[in-house]
Protein backbone atom coordinates (compact mmCIF):
# COMPACT_ATOMS: atom_id res chain seq x y z
CA UNK A 1 0.00 0.00 0.00
CA UNK A 2 1.00 2.99 -0.76
CA UNK A 3 0.54 6.77 1.83
CA UNK A 4 -1.91 7.57 -0.85
CA UNK A 5 -3.85 4.41 -0.17
CA UNK A 6 -2.95 4.76 3.84
CA UNK A 7 -4.92 8.03 3.20
CA UNK A 8 -7.51 6.68 1.34
CA UNK A 9 -8.38 4.33 4.18
CA UNK A 10 -7.84 6.26 6.98
CA UNK A 11 -10.48 8.97 5.30
CA UNK A 12 -13.12 6.16 4.42
CA UNK A 13 -12.94 4.82 8.62
CA UNK A 14 -13.00 8.98 9.51
CA UNK A 15 -16.25 9.01 7.45
CA UNK A 16 -17.76 6.07 8.92
CA UNK A 17 -16.94 7.26 11.99
CA UNK A 18 -18.51 10.73 11.66
CA UNK A 19 -20.99 10.10 8.51
CA UNK A 20 -21.44 14.15 8.18
CA UNK A 21 -18.15 14.94 6.50
CA UNK A 22 -18.06 14.96 2.83
CA UNK A 23 -14.79 13.14 2.85
CA UNK A 24 -13.72 15.87 -0.43
CA UNK A 25 -14.14 18.58 1.26
CA UNK A 26 -11.27 17.07 3.95
CA UNK A 27 -7.66 18.98 3.16
CA UNK A 28 -4.38 17.33 3.89
CA UNK A 29 -3.77 19.44 7.36
CA UNK A 30 -7.20 19.64 8.60
CA UNK A 31 -6.73 18.29 12.46
CA UNK A 32 -9.74 15.90 13.08
CA UNK A 33 -10.27 17.32 16.07
CA UNK A 34 -10.03 21.28 15.88
CA UNK A 35 -11.21 21.40 12.21
CA UNK A 36 -13.38 18.18 12.08
CA UNK A 37 -14.78 18.78 15.17
CA UNK A 38 -14.56 14.76 16.30
CA UNK A 39 -14.16 14.43 19.92
CA UNK A 40 -12.76 12.44 22.09
CA UNK A 41 -15.21 9.21 21.71
CA UNK A 42 -15.18 9.60 17.83
CA UNK A 43 -11.15 9.73 18.02
CA UNK A 44 -11.24 6.24 19.73
CA UNK A 45 -13.81 4.77 17.70
CA UNK A 46 -11.56 5.62 14.36
CA UNK A 47 -8.63 4.03 16.21
CA UNK A 48 -10.22 1.26 16.83
CA UNK A 49 -11.62 1.11 13.20
CA UNK A 50 -8.01 1.75 12.10
CA UNK A 51 -6.66 -1.18 14.28
CA UNK A 52 -9.58 -3.44 13.04
CA UNK A 53 -9.25 -2.75 9.59
CA UNK A 54 -4.97 -2.20 9.45
CA UNK A 55 -3.85 -4.32 12.43
CA UNK A 56 -2.17 -1.45 13.37
CA UNK A 57 -2.95 -0.54 16.89
CA UNK A 58 -2.26 3.15 17.63
CA UNK A 59 -1.38 3.68 21.47
CA UNK A 60 -2.71 6.75 23.20
CA UNK A 61 0.21 9.08 23.20
CA UNK A 62 0.71 8.57 19.60
CA UNK A 63 -2.90 10.53 18.52
CA UNK A 64 -0.94 13.57 17.53
CA UNK A 65 0.64 11.97 15.14
CA UNK A 66 -2.66 11.05 13.44
CA UNK A 67 -4.04 14.20 13.67
CA UNK A 68 -4.32 14.89 10.00
CA UNK A 69 -4.85 12.71 7.32
CA UNK A 70 -1.45 13.59 5.75
CA UNK A 71 -0.17 12.98 9.32
CA UNK A 72 -1.74 9.75 9.68
CA UNK A 73 -1.05 8.51 6.01
CA UNK A 74 2.59 8.49 7.24
CA UNK A 75 2.00 7.26 10.35
CA UNK A 76 0.10 4.22 8.92
CA UNK A 77 2.65 3.57 6.41
CA UNK A 78 5.39 3.55 9.09
CA UNK A 79 3.49 0.97 11.27
CA UNK A 80 1.86 -1.34 9.11
CA UNK A 81 2.53 -4.91 8.66
CA UNK A 82 3.36 -5.43 5.50
CA UNK B 1 -46.85 8.60 16.65
CA UNK B 2 -44.32 8.52 20.15
CA UNK B 3 -43.66 12.03 21.79
CA UNK B 4 -39.99 11.68 21.13
CA UNK B 5 -38.90 15.11 23.48
CA UNK B 6 -40.78 17.44 26.00
CA UNK B 7 -41.61 19.91 22.80
CA UNK B 8 -42.19 17.49 20.16
CA UNK B 9 -45.42 18.20 18.04
CA UNK B 10 -45.00 16.19 15.30
CA UNK B 11 -43.06 13.36 13.29
CA UNK B 12 -42.61 12.28 9.87
CA UNK B 13 -42.91 8.36 9.02
CA UNK B 14 -39.62 7.46 6.78
CA UNK B 15 -39.14 4.11 7.25
CA UNK B 16 -41.48 0.84 8.27
CA UNK B 17 -39.29 -2.00 9.70
CA UNK B 18 -41.77 -4.50 10.11
CA UNK B 19 -44.97 -5.51 8.27
CA UNK B 20 -48.30 -6.73 8.58
CA UNK B 21 -48.30 -10.63 10.28
CA UNK B 22 -44.87 -9.94 12.05
CA UNK B 23 -44.68 -11.10 15.42
CA UNK B 24 -43.58 -8.11 18.02
CA UNK B 25 -41.73 -7.72 20.99
CA UNK B 26 -41.78 -5.38 23.64
CA UNK B 27 -38.53 -2.68 22.72
CA UNK B 28 -38.50 -3.77 19.14
CA UNK B 29 -37.80 -1.07 17.11
CA UNK B 30 -40.61 -0.87 14.35
CA UNK B 31 -39.90 2.35 12.44
CA UNK B 32 -38.27 5.10 11.80
CA UNK B 33 -39.86 8.54 12.79
CA UNK B 34 -37.55 11.92 11.33
CA UNK B 35 -37.28 14.43 13.82
CA UNK B 36 -36.00 17.71 14.25
CA UNK B 37 -33.57 16.30 15.99
CA UNK B 38 -32.86 14.03 12.87
CA UNK B 39 -34.14 9.99 12.64
CA UNK B 40 -34.77 8.29 15.28
CA UNK B 41 -35.86 4.59 15.83
CA UNK B 42 -39.10 3.84 17.29
CA UNK B 43 -39.76 0.99 19.67
CA UNK B 44 -42.95 -0.47 19.88
CA UNK B 45 -44.24 -1.03 23.85
CA UNK B 46 -46.26 -4.07 24.01
CA UNK B 47 -45.92 -7.85 22.51
CA UNK B 48 -48.15 -8.75 20.21
CA UNK B 49 -48.78 -9.33 16.17
CA UNK B 50 -48.97 -5.94 13.68
CA UNK B 51 -52.30 -6.56 11.78
CA UNK B 52 -52.26 -2.98 9.95
CA UNK B 53 -49.71 -0.54 9.15
CA UNK B 54 -52.02 3.29 9.00
CA UNK B 55 -49.57 5.57 9.10
CA UNK B 56 -48.42 6.37 5.68
CA UNK B 57 -44.56 6.93 4.86
CA UNK B 58 -43.40 10.43 4.41
CA UNK B 59 -46.14 11.94 5.89
CA UNK B 60 -45.77 14.49 8.60
CA UNK B 61 -48.19 13.39 11.70
CA UNK B 62 -49.17 15.16 14.93
CA UNK B 63 -48.04 12.91 18.31
CA UNK B 64 -50.77 10.50 19.37
CA UNK B 65 -51.46 9.80 15.59
CA UNK B 66 -51.97 6.41 15.23
CA UNK B 67 -49.28 4.75 12.93
CA UNK B 68 -50.32 1.08 13.32
CA UNK B 69 -52.65 -1.45 14.62
CA UNK B 70 -51.35 -4.40 16.73
CA UNK B 71 -52.30 -7.47 18.85
CA UNK B 72 -51.82 -9.09 21.57
CA UNK B 73 -51.86 -12.71 21.42
CA UNK B 74 -55.60 -13.86 21.27
CA UNK B 75 -56.74 -10.64 20.78
CA UNK B 76 -59.65 -10.05 18.55
CA UNK B 77 -59.14 -8.04 15.57
CA UNK B 78 -61.23 -4.61 16.19
CA UNK B 79 -64.64 -5.10 14.23
CA UNK B 80 -63.79 -1.59 12.20
CA UNK B 81 -60.72 -0.36 11.60
CA UNK B 82 -60.29 3.45 11.47
CA UNK B 83 -63.27 4.21 9.51
CA UNK B 84 -62.30 5.88 5.70
CA UNK B 85 -64.51 9.24 6.01
CA UNK B 86 -67.95 8.40 4.63
CA UNK B 87 -70.73 10.66 3.45
CA UNK B 88 -72.78 12.60 5.73
CA UNK B 89 -76.00 10.52 6.75
CA UNK B 90 -77.51 10.26 9.81
CA UNK B 91 -76.09 7.39 11.72
CA UNK B 92 -75.42 7.21 15.49
CA UNK B 93 -72.09 8.00 17.36
CA UNK B 94 -69.80 5.13 16.03
CA UNK B 95 -69.36 3.01 18.62
CA UNK B 96 -66.47 3.40 20.77
CA UNK B 97 -64.56 0.39 21.35
CA UNK B 98 -63.91 -0.13 24.93
CA UNK B 99 -60.07 1.79 25.62
CA UNK B 100 -58.51 -2.14 26.67
CA UNK B 101 -60.14 -4.48 23.93
CA UNK B 102 -58.51 -2.12 21.40
CA UNK B 103 -54.89 -2.55 20.62
CA UNK B 104 -53.59 0.89 20.99
CA UNK B 105 -50.36 0.33 18.96
CA UNK B 106 -47.76 3.02 19.55
CA UNK B 107 -49.84 6.32 20.85
CA UNK B 108 -51.57 4.96 23.78
CA UNK B 109 -52.53 8.63 25.05
CA UNK B 110 -54.26 9.99 22.21
CA UNK B 111 -57.27 8.35 20.43
CA UNK B 112 -57.07 8.23 16.44
CA UNK B 113 -58.86 11.80 15.33
CA UNK B 114 -62.25 11.09 14.50
CA UNK B 115 -63.01 11.21 10.82
CA UNK B 116 -63.76 14.68 9.05
CA UNK B 117 -67.24 14.43 8.53
CA UNK B 118 -69.69 17.49 9.24
CA UNK B 119 -71.92 16.25 11.92
CA UNK B 120 -74.78 18.47 10.38
CA UNK B 121 -78.11 17.93 11.86
CA UNK B 122 -80.33 16.19 9.42
CA UNK B 123 -83.19 19.01 9.73
CA UNK B 124 -81.22 21.38 7.59
CA UNK B 125 -80.15 19.61 4.77
CA UNK B 126 -80.49 21.88 2.16
CA UNK B 127 -78.16 24.76 3.85
CA UNK B 128 -75.26 25.71 2.50
CA UNK B 129 -72.38 23.63 4.50
CA UNK B 130 -71.64 25.41 7.52
CA UNK B 131 -68.01 25.74 8.52
CA UNK B 132 -66.72 22.17 9.36
CA UNK B 133 -66.65 21.73 12.87
CA UNK B 134 -63.33 20.56 14.18
CA UNK B 135 -64.45 20.28 18.17
CA UNK B 136 -63.69 23.57 19.90
CA UNK B 137 -60.84 24.18 17.18
CA UNK B 138 -60.68 27.71 15.68
CA UNK B 139 -59.17 28.21 12.33
CA UNK B 140 -58.95 31.02 9.89
CA UNK B 141 -61.13 30.43 6.62
CA UNK B 142 -58.01 30.80 4.27
CA UNK B 143 -56.74 27.68 6.61
CA UNK B 144 -59.75 25.23 6.26
CA UNK B 145 -59.87 25.89 2.53
CA UNK B 146 -56.43 25.17 1.95
CA UNK B 147 -56.59 21.88 4.36
CA UNK B 148 -59.21 21.16 2.32
CA UNK B 149 -57.60 21.03 -0.14
CA UNK B 150 -53.88 19.43 0.71
CA UNK B 151 -55.85 16.82 2.47
CA UNK B 152 -54.78 17.93 5.84
CA UNK B 153 -56.98 16.61 8.61
CA UNK B 154 -57.43 20.76 10.32
CA UNK B 155 -58.43 18.59 13.82
CA UNK B 156 -55.10 16.87 14.29
CA UNK B 157 -52.97 20.21 13.97
CA UNK B 158 -51.84 22.77 16.88
CA UNK B 159 -52.80 26.64 16.21
CA UNK B 160 -50.02 28.81 16.37
CA UNK B 161 -52.49 31.73 15.89
CA UNK B 162 -54.50 33.23 19.03
CA UNK B 163 -56.26 31.34 21.60
CA UNK B 164 -54.59 28.22 19.29
CA UNK B 165 -55.95 28.78 16.35
CA UNK B 166 -55.15 27.31 13.01
CA UNK B 167 -53.49 29.64 10.30
CA UNK B 168 -52.41 29.12 6.93
CA UNK B 169 -48.86 28.78 8.09
CA UNK B 170 -49.91 25.82 10.14
CA UNK B 171 -51.41 23.69 7.23
CA UNK B 172 -49.27 24.58 5.09
CA UNK B 173 -45.96 23.19 7.56
CA UNK B 174 -48.25 19.65 7.99
CA UNK B 175 -49.19 19.60 4.04
CA UNK B 176 -48.39 16.18 3.66
CA UNK B 177 -45.96 15.78 0.72
CA UNK B 178 -44.89 19.37 1.76
CA UNK B 179 -41.31 19.53 2.59
CA UNK B 180 -40.76 22.48 5.17
CA UNK B 181 -39.72 25.73 3.14
CA UNK B 182 -37.73 26.48 6.13
CA UNK B 183 -35.98 23.23 7.04
CA UNK B 184 -32.75 22.88 7.08
CA UNK B 185 -31.70 20.08 9.71
CA UNK B 186 -29.93 22.52 10.96
CA UNK B 187 -32.38 25.15 11.88
CA UNK B 188 -35.05 22.40 12.72
CA UNK B 189 -32.25 21.42 15.49
CA UNK B 190 -31.85 24.87 16.28
CA UNK B 191 -35.78 24.91 16.63
CA UNK B 192 -36.12 22.14 18.75
CA UNK B 193 -33.13 23.02 21.39
CA UNK B 194 -35.01 26.95 21.42
CA UNK B 195 -38.08 24.89 22.56
CA UNK B 196 -36.70 22.64 24.91
CA UNK B 197 -34.14 25.06 26.76
CA UNK B 198 -37.15 28.29 26.66
CA UNK B 199 -39.61 26.07 28.89
CA UNK B 200 -36.48 24.72 30.74
CA UNK B 201 -35.56 28.29 31.99
CA UNK B 202 -39.55 29.49 32.09
CA UNK B 203 -40.38 26.58 34.31
CA UNK B 204 -37.63 25.32 36.11
CA UNK B 205 -36.13 27.18 39.03
CA UNK B 206 -32.57 26.63 38.58
CA UNK B 207 -30.13 26.79 41.45
CA UNK B 208 -26.39 25.88 41.29
CA UNK B 209 -23.66 24.50 43.15
CA UNK B 210 -19.94 24.00 42.18
CA UNK B 211 -16.72 22.06 43.15
CA UNK B 212 -13.00 21.58 41.62
CA UNK B 213 -12.08 18.33 42.12
CA UNK B 214 -8.74 16.58 41.78
CA UNK B 215 -8.68 14.30 38.48
CA UNK B 216 -5.02 12.93 38.53
CA UNK B 217 -5.59 10.03 40.57
CA UNK B 218 -8.86 9.01 37.55
CA UNK B 219 -6.20 9.79 34.88
CA UNK B 220 -3.33 7.78 36.16
CA UNK B 221 -5.67 5.42 36.67
CA UNK B 222 -6.79 5.44 32.98
CA UNK B 223 -2.61 5.60 31.91
CA UNK B 224 -2.30 1.93 33.78
CA UNK B 225 -5.81 0.32 33.18
CA UNK B 226 -4.99 1.81 29.29
CA UNK B 227 -1.19 1.22 28.50
CA UNK B 228 -1.28 -1.90 25.91
CA UNK B 229 -5.06 -2.11 25.23
CA UNK B 230 -6.48 -2.74 22.32
CA UNK B 231 -8.13 0.29 21.20
CA UNK B 232 -11.55 -1.18 21.71
CA UNK B 233 -11.03 -2.04 25.33
CA UNK B 234 -9.79 1.67 25.83
CA UNK B 235 -11.90 3.69 28.65
CA UNK B 236 -11.99 7.51 28.53
CA UNK B 237 -12.07 9.75 31.26
CA UNK B 238 -15.88 10.65 30.35
CA UNK B 239 -16.73 7.03 30.97
CA UNK B 240 -15.71 7.76 34.62
CA UNK B 241 -17.69 10.81 35.00
CA UNK B 242 -20.70 9.14 33.94
CA UNK B 243 -19.87 6.42 35.80
CA UNK B 244 -19.57 8.37 39.26
CA UNK B 245 -22.50 10.77 37.96
CA UNK B 246 -24.84 7.55 38.14
CA UNK B 247 -23.78 5.52 40.75
CA UNK B 248 -24.06 9.48 42.84
CA UNK B 249 -27.20 9.65 41.60
CA UNK B 250 -28.64 6.31 42.37
CA UNK B 251 -27.90 7.74 46.35
CA UNK B 252 -29.13 11.05 45.68
CA UNK B 253 -32.64 10.73 44.62
CA UNK B 254 -34.09 14.00 44.38
CA UNK B 255 -31.35 14.46 41.37
CA UNK B 256 -32.94 11.66 39.51
CA UNK B 257 -36.35 11.33 38.19
CA UNK B 258 -39.09 13.78 36.46
CA UNK B 259 -40.33 16.54 37.14
CA UNK B 260 -44.46 16.45 35.45
CA UNK B 261 -46.66 18.97 35.67
CA UNK B 262 -49.66 17.13 37.17
CA UNK B 263 -48.04 14.62 39.71
CA UNK B 264 -44.89 16.81 40.49
CA UNK B 265 -41.83 14.79 41.29
CA UNK B 266 -41.53 11.43 40.40
CA UNK B 267 -38.28 9.51 41.16
CA UNK B 268 -36.88 7.15 38.72
CA UNK B 269 -36.37 3.53 39.54
CA UNK B 270 -32.99 3.29 37.84
CA UNK B 271 -30.42 5.66 36.51
CA UNK B 272 -30.49 6.40 32.68
CA UNK B 273 -28.16 9.04 32.16
CA UNK B 274 -28.11 11.52 29.02
CA UNK B 275 -24.52 11.86 27.77
CA UNK B 276 -24.37 14.94 25.82
CA UNK B 277 -22.90 14.91 22.44
CA UNK B 278 -22.03 17.96 20.36
CA UNK B 279 -23.38 17.32 16.90
CA UNK B 280 -21.00 18.87 14.01
CA UNK B 281 -21.77 21.95 12.69
CA UNK B 282 -24.19 22.46 15.76
CA UNK B 283 -26.77 21.16 17.56
CA UNK B 284 -27.32 18.57 20.59
CA UNK B 285 -28.28 15.58 21.70
CA UNK B 286 -28.51 14.10 25.35
CA UNK B 287 -29.60 10.31 24.40
CA UNK B 288 -30.40 8.20 27.56
CA UNK B 289 -27.54 5.04 28.73
CA UNK B 290 -30.52 2.55 29.87
CA UNK B 291 -30.34 1.54 33.22
CA UNK B 292 -26.21 2.31 33.46
CA UNK B 293 -26.55 1.88 37.34
CA UNK B 294 -26.48 -2.03 36.61
CA UNK B 295 -23.13 -1.57 34.40
CA UNK B 296 -19.74 -2.03 34.86
CA UNK B 297 -17.09 0.45 34.07
CA UNK B 298 -16.62 -1.58 30.81
CA UNK B 299 -20.11 -1.28 29.72
CA UNK B 300 -21.08 1.93 30.49
CA UNK B 301 -17.98 3.05 28.09
CA UNK B 302 -19.26 0.62 25.84
CA UNK B 303 -22.61 1.48 25.68
CA UNK B 304 -21.27 5.74 25.15
CA UNK B 305 -19.23 4.58 22.36
CA UNK B 306 -22.33 3.02 21.04
CA UNK B 307 -24.45 6.30 21.57
CA UNK B 308 -21.86 8.89 20.06
CA UNK B 309 -21.51 5.88 17.12
CA UNK B 310 -25.37 6.18 16.45
CA UNK B 311 -26.33 9.95 17.63
CA UNK B 312 -23.65 10.41 14.31
CA UNK B 313 -25.49 8.22 11.97
CA UNK B 314 -29.20 9.42 13.01
CA UNK B 315 -29.72 6.01 14.51
CA UNK B 316 -31.26 6.66 18.12
CA UNK B 317 -34.33 5.06 19.77
CA UNK B 318 -37.19 6.75 20.94
CA UNK B 319 -36.63 5.55 24.52
CA UNK B 320 -33.40 6.88 24.68
CA UNK B 321 -34.37 10.17 23.62
CA UNK B 322 -37.48 10.75 26.75
CA UNK B 323 -36.06 8.16 29.61
CA UNK B 324 -33.17 10.07 30.62
CA UNK B 325 -33.41 10.96 34.47
CA UNK B 326 -30.58 12.80 34.87
CA UNK B 327 -27.75 14.49 32.14
CA UNK B 328 -24.16 14.44 31.96
CA UNK B 329 -22.64 17.55 29.70
CA UNK B 330 -18.89 17.45 29.64
CA UNK B 331 -16.72 19.58 27.45
CA UNK B 332 -14.10 17.08 26.68
CA UNK B 333 -10.39 17.21 26.84
CA UNK B 334 -9.46 20.36 25.88
CA UNK B 335 -11.78 24.23 26.25
CA UNK B 336 -13.40 25.92 29.00
CA UNK B 337 -13.24 24.69 32.41
CA UNK B 338 -16.45 25.45 33.57
CA UNK B 339 -19.77 25.31 32.27
CA UNK B 340 -23.55 26.19 34.25
CA UNK B 341 -25.70 24.12 31.98
CA UNK B 342 -29.48 24.66 31.81
CA UNK B 343 -31.73 21.41 32.81
CA UNK B 344 -33.05 19.14 30.25
CA UNK B 345 -37.07 18.93 31.03
CA UNK B 346 -38.97 16.51 32.60
CA UNK B 347 -35.34 16.03 34.47
CA UNK B 348 -34.58 17.62 37.89
CA UNK B 349 -30.56 18.09 37.33
CA UNK B 350 -27.34 18.62 34.74
CA UNK B 351 -23.94 17.81 36.21
CA UNK B 352 -21.90 20.13 33.58
CA UNK B 353 -17.95 19.45 33.94
CA UNK B 354 -15.52 21.04 32.36
CA UNK B 355 -12.22 20.46 30.86
CA UNK B 356 -9.30 19.10 33.15
CA UNK B 357 -7.06 22.26 33.48
CA UNK B 358 -3.58 22.33 35.21
CA UNK B 359 -3.66 24.07 38.46
CA UNK B 360 -1.69 24.70 41.75
CA UNK B 361 -3.30 22.11 44.02
CA UNK B 362 -2.87 21.52 47.66
CA UNK B 363 -1.93 18.18 48.86
CA UNK B 364 -1.47 17.54 52.57
CA UNK B 365 -0.38 20.86 53.48
CA UNK B 366 2.07 21.47 49.81
CA UNK B 367 1.18 23.14 46.82
CA UNK B 368 1.38 20.76 43.49
CA UNK B 369 0.41 20.75 40.46
CA UNK B 370 -2.61 18.50 39.62
CA UNK B 371 -5.37 18.28 36.79
CA UNK B 372 -8.83 19.54 37.96
CA UNK B 373 -12.07 19.68 36.55
CA UNK B 374 -15.08 22.20 37.95
CA UNK B 375 -18.26 20.36 37.90
CA UNK B 376 -20.95 22.48 38.24
CA UNK B 377 -24.66 20.65 39.27
CA UNK B 378 -27.74 22.58 38.13
CA UNK B 379 -30.85 21.18 40.06
CA UNK B 380 -34.64 22.01 40.19
CA UNK B 381 -35.85 23.82 43.48
CA UNK B 382 -38.97 22.86 43.33
CA UNK B 383 -37.40 19.00 43.75
CA UNK B 384 -34.58 19.75 46.20
CA UNK B 385 -32.26 22.13 48.11
CA UNK B 386 -28.36 23.09 48.41
CA UNK B 387 -27.72 20.22 50.60
CA UNK B 388 -29.01 17.34 48.51
CA UNK B 389 -27.14 18.96 45.96
CA UNK B 390 -23.94 19.12 47.91
CA UNK B 391 -24.39 15.17 48.49
CA UNK B 392 -24.43 14.43 45.29
CA UNK B 393 -21.37 16.48 44.03
CA UNK B 394 -19.45 14.87 47.66
CA UNK B 395 -20.27 11.15 46.82
CA UNK B 396 -19.00 12.17 43.13
CA UNK B 397 -15.97 13.65 44.11
CA UNK B 398 -15.22 10.66 46.32
CA UNK B 399 -15.54 8.10 43.70
CA UNK B 400 -13.25 10.02 41.53
CA UNK B 401 -10.74 9.65 44.15
CA UNK B 402 -11.20 5.81 44.02
CA UNK B 403 -11.58 5.06 40.21
CA UNK B 404 -10.49 1.66 40.84
CA UNK B 405 -14.06 1.18 42.54
CA UNK B 406 -16.01 2.75 39.75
Amino acid sequence: MTATDFRAVFLDELVRVAPDIDPDTVGDDDHIQEDLELDSMDVLNLVAALHERLGVDIPERDYPEIATPALAAAYLARHATA
Amino acid sequence: MPSLGADMEAGKLVEWLVKPGDTVHRGDVVAVVETQKGAIEIEIFQDGTVTELLAELGRELPVGAPLATVLAEGEAPPATTAAPPRAPEPEPEPEPEPAEDRAPAMAPPIPPPAPETPRTPPARPAAPAPPVRTGARPASPAARQLAEKLGVDIAALKGSGPGGAILLADVEHAAPGKPKTSASPMEEMRKAIAAAMTRAKRTIPHFYLSETIDVDPAIAFLETRNEGCPPAERILLGALFVRAATLAAAKVKTMNGHYLEDRGYVPAQVVNPGVAIALRGGGLVAPALMDAGAMTLEQTMAGMRDLVTRARAGRLRGSEMTEGTITISSLGDTGAEAMTGVIFPPQVALVGIGAPHLRPWVVEGSVVPRHVVTLTMSADHRVSDGRQVARFIAEFEDLMQRPEDL
